[in-house]
């Protein structure tokens, strides 16, 4: 299978993980969103060095993704490229930071160490909620919550439309690419000569593309809203989940359970 | 049901791709629009649907293909896309069924029984799960007509429904259309398609009508195709 027809089926694959059935796939997909949005700010908020504080926020994405049925592999195969990215970002802290903040046994630990593995984890936590929400959330399904929370009509037709059209995309890329390398046989990647004129033409090519499927989709009576994949109402019981999950979610926030529990232990 | 009144439509300023056409198309004709590459069928299509500003004026159902009445003439044109992945936007066949019903106002229960009666009628009762992306050229084809179909359109507009398929799926395609109650306007070079679905032909030629008239005469007027870039449908050229 090529690299392409790799990406598509990817790609497609998130379709088809939102499209499964567990309790996390059934939820309204407004208190999701709420709920991960939420999460990735709360994870976000931990001081640099508060890696306790971070570990106790494992628990969610680890229940959840256990009550959803979506391995927890299936997240790191597919943000594979996305990964290192996020662990680069505290790569150099411990260079700056040297000052011993802590130890285990006679290993002194510097504290920017500590806030490398904090600023990791919490790229990694953001990203596993948020894959969680794409893969047991239809995008329409998304999209329909995002405009309930009053996002402009443009940038959700944006996102939905951003999203089809990296197939597109892909697919051009594809074409394109093997037409050249028939001509170019034996060469590595497209030679730098060759960018600008390749780029532009993916450009006028994909945007022909997306257009037509932008005209589909209008000739069909789309105007911005999504009422196809409107959830069902809004209940009392996706409210509880609502309040419920922000309470759980602030709890682990603002009460150190891991010191807590660790001391319990110690003791 | 479609009048056309010296219709122009051009993409730059003073170079008209269509120019000052004038048709009138019957309910429950079949049309075969043809012509060379660049002659303006597509062009002319896309003005029909109110994608492309044209001037003069152009009539679906007694009204003016204008801003204000968009929604409701596009509710009546169902356009089947010649690149069938641009059409297919959705996860799964279904899905796409039922994206243009709700969007008129159908609950998704409403929407879904016109959609499996569609796939019933077509024979595709067992592409209503699939996903789009699994779906073979011919099955796509298909379940891109299902689409249209779906939303109850009075008239068909088909941009090149068999280009890029087998000869089994084409006569597949060639069959479901011609079986098919609605107006149709087909555009194609698939001249022996047009032959068998369509009664009439128009045949452009740089943007204006260069013959007009039943099908069984133009496709068989040697000099008038040659004429204008095109051929006898091999079909007749054997005979």
């Amino acid at each position: 299978m090529s690299k392409t027809e790799t990406a598509l089926r990817e790609l497609a694959q998130m379709d088809e993980l939102a499209a499964g059935d567990s309790p996390v796939h059934r939820l309204h997909p407004l208190p999701k969103l709420v709920l991960t949005v939420l999460y990735i700010v709360l994870v976000v908020s931990f001081g640099k060095y508060d890696i306790s504080g971070i570990i106790a926020m494992l628990l969610v994405p680890v229940l959840l993704y256990q009550l959803s049925g979506i391995p927890v592999r299936t997240c790191f195969f597919k943000l594979r490229y996305v990964l290192p990215l996020v662990l680069a970002v505290g790569i150099f802290n411990p260079f700056f930071d040297k000052a011993p903040l802590l130890a285990i046994g006679q290993v002194k630990i510097s504290g920017g160490v500590v806030s490398m593995i904090t600023l990791m984890a919490k790229g990694i936590l953001s990203l596993m909620a948020s894959f969680l929400l794409m893969a047991t959330t239809r995008l329409d399904s998304l999209c329909s919550a995002l405009r309930k929370l009053h996002v402009p009509s443009l940038l959700v037709t944006l996102l939905l439309l951003t999203f089809r059209y990296v197939g597109l995309l892909t697919e051009e890329v594809a074409v394109m690419s093997e037409a050249y390398h028939l001509r170019a046989p034996g060469q590595k990647g497209i030679h730098i000569s060759a960018w600008g004129s390749f780029l532009g033409q993916l450009l006028l090519r994909t945007m022909d593309r997306a257009e037509d499927l932008y005209n589909s989709m209008r000739l069909r009576g789309f105007n911005g809203d999504f009422p196809y994949a409107a959830p069902p109402r809004f209940s009392v019981r996706d409210l509880l989940v609502l309040l419920l999950g922000a309470a759980v979610l602030l709890l682990l926030r603002f009460v150190p359970v891991a010191s807590m529990l660790g001391s319990l232990l110690v003791r | 049901m479609l009048d056309l009144q010296n219709v122009s439509v051009s993409y730059e300023k003073g170079k008209p791709v269509i120019k000052d056409l004038s048709f009138h198309i019957n309910k429950g004709e079949s049309v075969g629009l043809i012509g060379a590459n660049g002659a303006g069928k597509s062009t002319l299509m896309k003005a029909l649907l109110g994608l492309l500003p044209a001037t003069g004026r152009i009539l679906v159902d007694g009204m003016a293909v204008e801003k204000a009445n968009l929604p409701a003439i596009r509710r009546r044109l169902g356009y089947v896309l010649q690149d069938s992945d641009d059409q297919m936007f959705m996860p799964t066949v279904l899905d796409d069924m039922v994206f243009g019903p709700m969007n008129y106002g159908l609950s998704r229960a409403e929407a879904e029984e016109k959609a499996a009666a569609v796939l019933a009628r077509l024979s595709l009762s067992d592409l209503a799960g699939r996903q789009n992306h699994r779906l073979s050229g011919g099955e796509k084809r298909m379940a891109a007509i299902a689409t249209v179909l779906a939303m109850e359109p009075d008239v068909l507009l088909m941009d090149e429904p068999t280009s890029n398929l087998d000869p089994f799926n084409r006569r597949i395609v060639i069959n479901t259309i011609g079986s098919l109650p609605q107006t149709r306007i087909i555009t194609s070079h698939d001249l022996d398609m047009i032959l068998d679905c369509c009664t009439r032909v128009i045949l452009l030629s740089d943007g204006r009508i260069a013959a007009d008239g039943p099908a069984g005469v133009i496709l068989r007027d040697k000099a008038l195709l040659e004429a204008h870039r095109m051929e006898l449908p091999l079909s007749l050229s054997r005979l």
